[in-house]
C-alpha cells in the first residue's frame, strides 16, 4: 500500500515535470508548425541561468528571472532566426533548430564548464513534506507538482479566457483571417515561441536542482519529450498532459516489476533451461528506461496521430 | 703553441665526453594519454582524476622519480563511451603516445585492451601499454589478461570480498539489497557480492537486486521506494559518479535509514549529496583513506587542495606514477616492453603501504581500507570532504592477503629483447 502510494506520487511528480517540458514544445508546434529541436536546450539554459542567479542572489529570484531571460532569448531566436528561415519551409526550420541545439550545448560548456554544477535545492524547500509509514515525501517534489499544476492552470486560462489567448487560438487555424482583422500575427508567433521557451526554462529551474545540471541534460530529456508530444498527439496540450503522466507512471512502476518473460513461462509450468541466458530473462525493471520508446513505436503503429491528436500523419 | 692547442682541445673533448656521460641519451618526456570522460555526466570525476595525475607527475618530475625523464599526462575525452575510447586511442597512437591510462567504465577498458593487443601484434617495436587506473572488471586480469595491461586498482572481486566480509561482521545486518550499474563491472559486482553474501554468514538474506542503466537515470526515487518496500537494512552498491550521488540524494529525501556499503562514496560528488545525513551509515571500501593510521599522503592532499581547490581522493595516481617511474628508472628505458618486464613482480611502497604487482596477471596486490562517514573531530577524522564537516574514519584496514585471489590468467609475453 505504502509502496504503491509513494510510487504513484513519484510517478505523478515526474510526469508533471515532463508535462512542463513538453507543453511548450507542443504549443509551439501547434502554432507555428515548427518542431523545435532546440526545446530541451532552453530547458538546460533555464537550469544554468537559475544556478548562476541562485548562487549570487537567491533561488526565488532565479525562479522568476531565469524563465524570463530564456523567454527573451527565445523571442530573439524567433524574431532574428526562425522568421527568416520560415520562408524556406519546414525542413529549413527543423535544421535551424537542430543546429541551434548544438550551438547551445557548446555555449553552455564554454560558459559553465563541462562538469556538473552544484545547483542545489534551497534550504527552505529541503526536507520532508510528510511522513507516512516511515517513508517521507520531500517538500521539493510537492513544490514541483504545485508549480506544474499552477502552470497548467494558467496556460489553460490564458488560452481560453483572455483576448490574447483567443487571438492565439484563432491564429492557429486561420492565420490569414486573423491578420486581415488587423492582428499582428508574426508578433503572436514570437510571443508563443518565447512563451514556450520560458515554460521549458521554468521546468529547467525546478528540474535542474532536483536532478543534475550538466551539459548532457538537454540530450537526456530531449528524446523523452519528443516521445511525450508524439504519443499525446502533436499540437495537443491535453494529449501532452495525458502522455506525460502516462510515461511518468510507466517508468516509475516498471522499476518495481522484477518479472520477465521467463518468470511468466516458469509460472505456466514451462521449464526450459536453454532459455535461462537469453533475452527472455531481462526483467521489466531493467527495461524501464526503454519502455517510453516502445510506447512510442506502439502508438505510431496503432494510432499515428497520437492519443489526442487531430492532425493526420 | 701547438702543444697548448692540443691540450685545450683534449680538455675540450674531455668536457664534451663528461657532459655526454652525465646526460643519458634517453632523457625524454614520457607522455601518457588519459582516456576518460572529461565532458558529460561523469566529467567532474574525470577532471579530478586527471588533476591528480598532473599533481603526481609534477611531484615525480621535480623529485626525479624517473631519473631525468619527465612524465606528462594529457587528457583525451572519451565521453564514457567504449567507441569514442577507441577513436581516442587511435588519436593517441597517431600522435606517438606509447602509454595510455583509463578507469571509468570497464566496457571501455575491455575495448581498449582488445585494440591494444591487436595493435601491438601488428606493430612490433611500436607497442602501446595500458596502465589501468580503475577499471575493475576482474576479467581484465583473468580470462582477458594481457601483458600490455596493468591493473593498479583492486578489482571488483577483491573489493567485494572485503566489503561483504566486513558487512558480515556487523551482527545487526540481516537483509541486504544489491544495486549496481548495468554494464561490465556492475554485473561483476552483482555476481561477486551474491557469491560472498552466501559464504560470509548463513543468516544474511538477499532481499532484492537491481541493475540501473549507466549514467541515464536522473530520478532514483522509484528504486528507493522499491528498496524500502523490500525491508532491506543495508544497501550494497557499486554505483559511481552521479549514479551514486543521485541514489544517495533520493534515499535521503525518502528518509531511507539503511546502511550503505559502497565502493565509490569517497569520490567527488557523493559526499556533498550525503551531508550530515549519511553519518555512521555510509561506508566505502577503497585503496586509501586520507584519515589513515599515519595520515600518509596528507601533504599531497593539502597541496592538491591549494592548487585545485578540490579533494585528493584518487590515490591510484600515486601508485601508478611511483611504480611507472621506478620501472623506467630500473629498466633504463621508456620502451613499453622493457618497462612492462620491470613492472612485473615489482614491490613498492604506496600511500597505503606495501604493494606488489603480481607478475602472473598484472594485478596490484595491496591493502584495502573501510571508511565510515563520520563528523570530523580533528583526531581520527582530521580531514573532512567537500566542505561538509564530515569525513571518512578508518573503520578497518585489511592487509593485502585479505583480498588476494587466485587468477586464471595464462599470459602471453613478448620476447625479452
Amino acid at each position: 500500500m505504502e509502496f504503491i502510494l509513494f510510487t504513484l506520487l513519484n510517478g505523478l511528480s515526474y510526469g508533471l515535470l515532463l508535462f512542463m517540458l513538453s507543453s511548450g514544445l507542443t504549443l509551439i508546434f501547434s502554432m507555428m508548425g515548427v518542431l523545435n529541436f532546440a526545446h530541451a536546450s532552453f530547458y538546460m539554459l533555464g537550469a544554468y541561468f537559475a544556478y548562476s542567479i541562485s548562487v549570487n542572489l537567491s533561488f526565488w529570484v532565479a525562479f522568476l528571472a531565469a524563465p524570463a531571460i530564456v523567454a527573451g532569448l527565445g523571442a530573439a531566436v524567433e524574431r532574428y532566426g526562425l522568421r527568416h528561415v520560415h520562408k524556406y519551409g519546414h525542413a529549413a526550420e527543423l535544421l535551424f533548430t537542430f543546429g541551434l541545439s548544438y550551438i547551445v550545448v557548446e555555449l553552455v560548456q564554454v560558459t559553465w564548464g563541462r562538469a556538473t554544477v552544484q545547483y542545489s535545492i534551497p534550504a527552505e524547500l529541503d526536507g520532508p513534506l510528510f511522513t507516512l509509514y516511515g517513508t517521507s515525501f520531500p517538500i521539493y517534489r510537492g513544490f514541483m507538482m504545485l508549480v506544474a499544476s499552477l502552470m497548467m492552470l494558467s496556460i489553460y486560462l490564458a488560452l481560453t479566457r483572455t483576448r490574447v489567448g483567443l487571438v492565439v487560438q484563432a491564429a492557429l487555424t486561420h492565420p490569414s483571417m486573423v491578420e486581415a482583422l488587423g492582428h499582428n500575427v508574426p508578433r503572436v508567433f514570437t510571443l508563443v515561441f518565447a512563451g514556450g521557451c520560458g515554460l521549458a526554462a521554468l521546468a529547467g529551474v525546478i528540474g535542474g536542482d532536483a536532478f543534475v545540471t550538466e551539459p548532457g541534460m538537454a540530450a537526456t530529456v530531449g528524446s523523452i519529450i519528443f516521445v511525450v508530444v508524439v504519443v499525446g498527439g502533436l499540437g495537443s496540450l491535453a494529449g501532452a498532459l495525458i502522455a506525460s503522466l502516462l510515461i511518468g507512471m510507466v517508468q516509475t512502476f516498471a522499476v518495481s516489476l522484477d518479472y520477465s518473460v521467463l518468470t511468466l513461462l516458469t509460472a505456466l509450468g514451462i521449464q526450459e533451461t536453454a532459455l535461462r541466458g537469453s533475452v527472455l530473462r531481462i526483467t521489466v525493471a531493467q527495461m524501464a528506461p526503454m519502455l517510453p520508446y516502445m510506447l512510442l513505436v506502439l502508438v505510431l503503429i496503432l494510432r499515428p496521430k497520437g492519443l489526442m491528436g487531430t492532425r493526420e500523419g | 703553441m701547438s702543444s697548448s692547442y692540443q691540450r685545450t682541445s683534449l680538455a675540450g673533448s674531455a668536457v664534451i665526453c663528461v657532459t655526454l656521460l652525465s646526460t643519458p641519451a634517453l632523457a625524454e618526456t614520457v607522455r601518457v594519454a588519459f582516456i576518460d570522460p572529461l565532458s558529460g555526466t561523469f566529467a567532474a570525476l574525470g577532471q579530478n582524476e586527471l588533476q591528480s595525475f598532473h599533481a603526481m607527475a609534477a611531484r615525480a618530475n621535480q623529485e626525479k622519480w624517473a631519473g631525468d625523464n619527465q612524465l606528462e599526462f594529457v587528457g583525451f575525452d572519451n565521453q564514457a563511451s567504449p567507441q569514442i575510447s577507441l577513436v581516442q586511442l587511435k588519436n593517441a597512437i597517431d600522435q606517438g603516445y606509447r602509454y595510455i591510462t583509463q578507469a571509468n567504465g570497464s566496457g571501455a577498458a575491455l575495448a581498449l585492451i582488445d585494440a591494444i593487443n591487436k595493435h601491438n601484434e601488428r606493430n612490433p617495436g611500436k607497442e602501446v601499454m595500458f596502465l589501468n587506473h580503475g577499471a575493475v572488471d576482474p576479467s581484465l586480469t583473468n580470462d582477458k589478461c594481457s601483458f600490455w595491461h596493468f591493473g593498479f586498482d583492486a578489482n571488483a572481486d577483491m573489493k567485494s570480498q572485503v566489503l561483504i566480509n566486513h558487512l558480515a561482521t556487523n551482527p545487526a545486518i540481516k537483509k541486504v539489497y544489491i544495486i549496481n550499474q548495468d554494464y561490465a563491472a556492475g554485473h561483476q559486482f552483482t555476481r561477486g557480492e551474491k557469491e560472498y553474501l552466501k559464504s560470509a554468514r548463513a543468516d544474511l538474506e538477499l532481499v532484492g537486486e537491481d541493475l540501473v542503466p549507466l549514467g541515464k537515470v536522473k530520478d532514483f526515487s522509484p528504486y528507493i521506494a522499491k528498496i524500502k518496500a523490500s525491508g532491506a537494512d543495508s544497501v550494497v552498491t557499486g554505483n559511481w559518479g552521479t549514479d551514486l550521488s543521485l541514489l544517495i540524494k533520493a534515499a535521503k529525501e525518502a528518509g531511507l535509514n539503511a546502511n550503505f556499503y559502497t565502493y565509490y562514496a569517497n569520490l567527488k560528488g557523493a559526499p556533498i549529496a550525503m551531508g550530515a545525513d549519511g553519518a555512521d551509515r555510509v561506508r566505502y571500501v577503497g585503496i586509501w583513506n586520507i584519515n589513515n593510521e599515519t595520515f600518509a599522503g596528507e601533504d599531497i592532499a593539502t597541496s592538491f587542495k591549494q592548487k585545485y581547490n578540490d579533494d585528493f581522493t584518487w590515490m591510484v595516481s600515486y601508485s601508478i606514477v611511483a611504480m611507472f617511474s621506478k620501472a623506467i628508472k630500473e629498466s633504463g628505458s621508456t620502451d613499453p616492453v622493457k618497462v612492462g618486464f620491470a613492472l612485473e613482480g615489482m614491490k613498492a611502497t604506496s600511500l597505503n603501504g606495501q604493494v606488489e604487482m603480481r607478475a602472473s596477471d598484472h594485478q596490484l596486490l595491496q591493502p584495502l581500507y573501510i571508511g565510515v562517514w563520520t563528523k570530523a573531530d580533528g583526531k581520527t577524522v582530521k580531514y573532512d570532504q567537500e566542505g561538509t564537516g564530515y569525513g571518512w574514519k578508518t573503520e578497518k584496514k585489511y592487509e593485502a592477503s585479505a583480498s588476494t585471489q587466485p587468477t586464471t590468467c595464462a599470459m602471453k609475453r613478448p620476447p625479452r629483447s
